[in-house]
């Protein structure tokens, strides 16, 4: 179990960069140890797209259930963000002491335009996946529509600028509709 | 701790109905702390989303962190990244004890498909959201156009694209530019 805790405390304190950034070393997790096996793993990433929650958090959960039981499961996932933690809030007061530092503003002004753009890619990834048919070919785009869903695509963009209303209406309205028209 | 409670709630709140990562709880985000709470402006949760995602461990855990603790200190911050990891817990417990296949039912695919597509829509428009009030010059625009394209088109880091806009934020103000 200590085996567990330390090795989730490492994946934590290695992995830069969100969710899928976890997935080499959990791989290599499941190599070394009986915690899960790689056929587990490629499951857990469709259960992880299909359930609320970040992919590493579900992750550590799964392999540490299956290790420890409930403790096991809340062990390894209490281990893997112990690092973030102890991270962000280092950086969190040295920017509290710095905020009227200049430097540190423009820095953050030139960060905030590509971090938009960061986001718009992760949209487009997202979009690309929905919207598109797979093996996709920007000459032959129109065969590759999926029709069905760039129609609720199109009401809910236009819902969500009209209304603005929370996010969970939106949600639960489109899971709604994937159960009636088969999606 | 009244309003411990109710940073647990949020987190809590939205580690439930984040689907597909990190990028994918701004819209959240935004709803609960920008325009319900007043807590964070989105220049912020920008800003946290840059630190998030250049040091270890998840992005939607770090901003979690982060604004707990911009709101109660060390203890904030801790209770607002259980908050956040509680709903994966409970889910992920219940499916690996009764659920193994669960990916795999039917109607789980087809609720998740229509899912995907509000994700996609509610992105966009936090994006907009986010563009109004981050992108605010002609460089700017090429920092942020940059950025997307590098990432779509290439295989390159966010990490070294954070640094590299921050750096270049710095260089042109001594230029006298500002971004």
């Amino acid at each position: 179990m200590l085996l567990l805790m330390l090795e989730f405390f490492k994946v934590g304190l290695f992995a830069i960069g969100g969710g899928l950034a976890t997935l080499p070393f959990l791989y290599e997790l499941a190599e070394k140890y009986p915690w899960f096996t790689k056929a587990e793993l490629t499951d857990m990433i469709a259960v992880s797209e299909s359930t609320p929650g970040p992919i590493g958090i579900n992750m550590s959960t799964y392999a540490g259930f299956n290790a420890g039981g409930l403790i096991g499961g809340a062990l390894a996932t209490l281990s893997l963000v112990a690092p973030s933690i102890i991270v962000i809030i280092i950086i969190a007061r040295f920017l509290e002491k710095f905020s009227d530092n200049k430097y540190v503003n423009t820095a953050f002004g030139g960060i905030r335009p590509a971090v938009t753009g960061l986001i718009a890619a992760a949209g487009f990834g997202v979009i690309e996946l929905c919207l598109f048919k797979s093996g996709f070919q920007l000459n032959r785009i129109w065969e590759f529509i999926n029709i069905p869903n760039t129609i609720l695509f199109g009401i809910i963009l236009y819902l969500v600028i009209k209304f603005n209303k929370h996010p969970v209406f939106y949600i639960a309205g489109a899971a709604i509709v994937g159960l009636i028209f088969k999606l | 701790m009244k309003e411990l409670l109710e940073l647990f709630w949020i987190f809590f709140k939205i580690g439930g109905l984040t689907f597909g990562g990190g990028y994918a709880m701004l819209p959240m985000l935004q709803r609960e702390l920008v325009e319900t709470r007043n807590w964070a402006t989105n220049e912020e949760l920008a800003n946290y989303f840059a630190v998030g995602q250049c040091t270890p461990g998840i992005i939607a855990v770090n901003t979690a962190t982060f604004i707990g603790y911009k709101r109660k200190g060390i203890i904030g911050g801790i209770v607002a990244t259980l908050g956040i990891i509680t709903p994966s817990y409970i889910i992920i417990s219940i499916i690996a004890s009764f659920l193994k296949n669960f990916s795999n039912i039917e109607a789980v695919q087809h609720a998740f498909a229509g899912i995907r597509v509000a994700v996609a829509a509610l992105i966009v428009f936090a994006v907009i959201k986010m563009w109004k009030t981050s992108v605010k010059s002609k460089i700017g625009i090429a920092f942020c156009i940059a950025a997307f394209l590098c990432t779509t088109l290439l295989p390159v880091s966010p990490v070294i694209i954070v640094f590299i806009c921050g750096s270049l934020g710095i260089i042109l103000m001594q230029m006298g530019r500002g971004v």
